[in-house]
């Protein structure tokens, strides 16, 4: 087991460097010149000259990354010019919101999810599994922000339950901050369901075929049980793989969603960053998900193969 | 005279196949007094496991049971899915043929057990566990205690078809179905375990079904021999009688068929030649006449009825019985 | 439990059971769709609309009329118009996109698992590094350097969908290239080139479609999120997300200037969605593949 983490963790390294490469790539790519933008109208060509000294824009560019990295490593991301925070603090800042949302989100895919998997599983074939097969397919073309905008009109315009906007720190008013949450974790969780839904009800299908729950039958259970717990736990594997997984597709859905709901997240922070063309603050905030993104897939890979041996010993 | 706890009128079970219609089991009448043992003899595909399902009601989604099943005086078929529910395991309990693929792979042994006295007996948590240390140990399982905690695929083979036996015989079944209870066991322990079975049947006076495709299996095991093929009985008598003097030619083939100790080496086997006919196409008369040598046109023709011409001895369905008492005692 | 008895089939036996395809009604619609709204797209200059940039202040956001068929948004445009040239927008870029990955992706994947070896280790590398980055995040950020036009959304985006078309190219040629049609080349002395595009294209082709077929909708549901930020396609530029995002003001009372452009581009994905899906099955029959 530990020669398997070692060797992922061998393959991890380069591709975290990868990683900070792409980026910093990515942020060279800015025609014209970074100073004079950042200077905006108070661009001279002396500021002009003395900011490109002071961040070393007149090095070679391999220069500039390994100064760059060299910093980052040192948990130096980056300072806003507009605000003077530091990209770590203000990501840090933010962390907290983006949290919340992603673990109710995926909370309330699976509260969706797993009912109508196991309903669609027991009526197999039939007219409700067909429906709700077709729903979740069709699910697949309706994109987050739809989903968001239906969402805001129905309950927000027409109901008026719940604010469309807005949000609250949980230490103020715990309920106000839930229903904040509430429209932005429903519309990610919109997005998870189906997923979710289609992979539970394949393997539930699958195991309710197996001899044992015959037996559990023959032994006069209830129906309850049976699914719930014979038919279920065997089955979960595959739904535990897939909503660690799905963390990883749950951070680029949360941009959208806290850019919506103005939820003060890092999606929102990176958002913000290219509207006001804080290109500092982008480029931090740009690495920090990204790393983050692939350090969340390396722990979900690392969990499936604990919980699969297959996995371990090689390619299953 | 009693009245039989477990009766099959003229029972058929039907299943819908992409190559048509298949007769899984077609028209058999079983009975089994209380405290009886019935073995259910037939090759692979004969219908004996369809007709397990059709007795403990757990048929297919498709398939479609025509007949009557009646147990304890009330029809099967007529109760509601609750109260079908609740006669499962206290009344009538069922053991698979393969222990690994009949347990839970996922939950412990003691949870497979307790579950099952607590839903029907009603028992709590520390009762239960008690019950089921003694349950375990009463069907030869040592360590009982430790054993509640192990899963399924930590034990042999032949401790889990004895697990198996354990939740079924938990609730005090009247009847109980043994589904090819050793097949997938090691030859050594198969008797252990029909011995066993044998053993609990007698001390509880319960009745039991016990359905093999090996007629050694039942003979001294079981008070009534049915044997099956193409999903009709073709033969059916009290087992000494079955042996003794064995009226239909498969029942005589099946025995010439089990390997006898006293025979000379190498000598070889009389398999019987042939398949069994395609259940979705049945014969016009007798469905093992295309295997039977002693085979004629009427065979070929009409269908032998199952009767008991001989009043009280057995029932068998053939036109052309072997002679009595002419079947050597091969066993 | 009443409600939810066990019906399933617990026994041992069950039959198989001829699957039935999915209702062919469906995806000619889908088609016929698609069909209507390109032919809209690349007529939208012939046709008989008005210009989807003409303003008219005093007739904001007007229901439908006998002049404007569908309204006019906040600004007074055409709803109809924009909606079109809308169109333009979503499907270029949505058509476009897919291809840069459909050409330098497919060409890839099939080369890497035709080759093998070093090259193959390499391009699975590179692709795993590319998938490594959340892919929104990459469009925001390139296009955020580099500027917002539909150039530069396509070449993204295309770049974007490469790895999943070079894995879809790969895993299907690897599953030829020990055929014997393509051992049998080798031995005539076929040149790589040869096998390559002779043998290997013509079956790597159909699922390559299919799978570009369910890129569109995916391009489609991209641009449409950035424009609806305001990050993708630049105003005034009509494309269906930027509509979206526009309309979202205007909810509490003139909602349709949101759900129209939604309503489009739900039915165009999911146009899409059926065409490329049903083409998957017919190429890769699982049984009880969704």
């Amino acid at each position: 087991m530990a020669r398997f983490v070692g060797r992922r963790l061998l393959h991890l390294l380069p591709v975290l460097l990868a990683v900070t490469l792409l980026t910093f790539l990515i942020a060279s790519l800015l025609p014209g010149d970074l100073a004079y933008t950042m200077l905006g109208d108070q661009a001279t060509p002396d500021k002009v000259a003395a900011l490109r000294a002071e961040m070393g824009l007149d090095l070679p560019i391999w220069q500039r990354y390994l100064h760059w990295l060299w910093d980052v490593l040192q948990g130096d991301f980056g300072r806003s010019f507009r605000t003077g925070q530091t990209v770590l603090s203000a990501v840090l800042d933010r962390l907290p919101v983006s949290l919340e949302l992603m673990v109710m989100a995926e909370a309330l895919g699976l509260l969706i999810g797993i009912p109508l998997a196991i309903l669609c599983a027991v009526r197999s074939g039939s007219a409700v599994d067909r429906f709700l097969t077709g729903l979740a397919f069709g699910k697949l073309s309706l994109p987050s922000f739809m989903v968001a905008i239906l969402l805001i009109y129905l309950f927000a315009v027409q109901l008026g339950w719940l604010p469309a906007t807005g949000w609250v720190p949980f230490a103020e008013d715990p309920i106000g901050n839930l229903r904040s949450f509430i429209l932005p974790a429903l519309t990610l969780a919109f997005a998870e369901w189906p997923v979710l839904m289609r992979v539970l009800r394949s393997d539930m299908i699958a195991t309710l075929q197996e001899d044992y729950i015959a037996m559990a039958k023959a032994k006069g259970l209830r129906s309850a049980r049976i699914l719930l717990v014979h038919a279920l736990k065997p089955s979960s594997l595959t739904l535990v793989t897939v909503t660690g997984i799905n963390i990883g597709r749950l951070i680029g859905g949360a941009l959208i969603v806290e850019t919506i709901f103005a939820l003060p997240g890092i999606g929102r922070l990176l958002v913000g960053a290219i509207y006001a063309r804080d290109f500092i603050i982008l480029q931090g905030v740009v690495l920090f998900v990204a790393t983050g993104f692939v350090l969340v897939n390396f722990v979900v890979d690392m969990l499936y193969a604990v919980l699969d041996p297959r996995i371990r010993h090689g390619r299953a | 005279m009693t009245s039989p706890l477990l009766s099959l009128e003229s029972v058929s079970v039907e299943l819908p196949t992409p190559r048509g219609l298949l007769r899984a089991v077609d028209k058999v009448d079983l009975g089994l007094m209380p405290g009886r043992t019935l073995g259910i003899v037939g090759e692979s595909g004969c219908g004996k496991t369809m007709l397990s399902r059709a007795i403990l009601q757990l048929l297919p989604k498709r398939a479609r049971l025509s007949g009557c099943v009646t147990f304890d005086g009330r029809d099967l078929a007529t109760l509601s899915a609750e109260a079908l529910r609740r006669l499962r395991g206290p009344e009538l309990a069922v053991v698979f043929q393969d222990p690994m693929t009949s347990l839970n792979p996922v939950l412990t042994i003691g949870t497979q057990l307790v579950e099952t006295l607590q839903a029907h007996l009603g028992m709590g948590a520390a009762t239960a566990i008690r019950r089921s240390v003694e349950l375990l140990a009463a069907v030869g399982i040592p360590a009982p205690e430790q054993r509640l905690r192990q899963y399924p695929h930590q034990l042999s083979g032949g401790m889990r078809q004895r697990v198996a036996i354990a939740i079924a015989l938990s609730c005090e079944p009247k009847l109980l179905v043994a589904d090819e209870p050793t097949t997938a066991l090691d030859v050594t322990v198969q008797a252990k375990i029909l011995d066993l079975l044998a053993r609990e049947q007698k001390r509880r006076h319960m009745s039991m079904i016990l359905i093999t495709h090996d007629l050694g299996v039942v003979a001294g095991r079981t008070d009534e021999v049915a044997v099956m093929y193409a999903g009709r009985v073709v033969e059916r008598a009290p087992t000494s009688r079955l042996f003794g003097h064995m009226r239909m030619p498969y029942t005589e083939a099946l025995l010439a068929a089990i390997p006898k100790l006293e025979a000379p080496p190498h000598t070889p086997l009389p398999a019987i030649a042939g398949r069994p006919p395609d259940p979705t196409r049945p014969l016009p008369g007798c469905s093992f006449a295309p295997r039977c040598r002693y085979a004629d046109e009427q065979c070929r023709q009409a269908k032998p009825p199952l009767v008991d011409p001989d009043r009280g001895g057995g029932l068998y369905a053939c036109w052309h019985p072997l002679a009595l008492p002419a079947a050597a005692m091969g066993t | 439990m009443a409600v939810l008895e066990i019906e399933g089939d617990t026994a041992l036996v069950s039959p198989v059971r001829p699957r039935r395809r999915r209702v062919n009604g469906l995806f000619v619609a889908a088609l016929v769709w698609i069909a209507l709204i390109g032919l809209a797209a690349i007529l939208a200059d012939v046709l008989p609309i008005m210009s989807p940039t003409d303003m008219d202040m005093l007739g904001k956001r007007e229901p439908p009329s006998a002049e404007h068929l569908l309204g006019t948004d906040q600004l007074g445009r055409d709803m109809l118009s924009r909606l079109i040239y809308g169109a333009r927008i979503s499907l270029t870029v949505g058509l476009l996109a897919p291809v840069v990955g459909l050409v330098i992706g497919g060409a890839l994947g099939m080369i890497a698992g035709y080759l093998g070896g070093r090259f193959e280790a390499l391009t699975v590398g590179a692709v795993d590094v590319l998938l490594a980055f959340p892919p929104l995040v990459f469009a925001l950020a390139v296009t955020a350097y580099l500027g917002q036009s539909v150039f530069n959304l396509t070449m993204v985006i295309g770049v974007l969908s490469i790895p999943a078309f070079t894995r879809v190219a790969r895993a299907t040629t690897l599953s030829l290239t020990q055929r014997e049609f393509v051992i049998a080349a080798r031995t005539l002395g076929a040149t790589h080139t040869r096998i390559l595009l002779r043998e290997l294209l013509p079956n790597v082709a159909l699922p390559l479609l299919a799978f570009f077929l369910l890129a569109v909708a995916v391009t489609i549901v991209v641009e449409g999120a950035l424009s609806f930020l305001g990050l993708g396609v630049p105003p005034p530029a009509p494309s269906w997300g930027s509509m979206i995002g526009e309309g979202r003001e205007s909810l509490d009372i003139a909602p349709w200037l949101a759900f129209l452009p939604a309503g489009f581009m739900f039915v165009t994905v999911l146009a899409f969605n059926i065409v490329g899906d049903t083409l998957r099955a017919l190429t890769d029959p699982r049984p009880g593949a969704l």
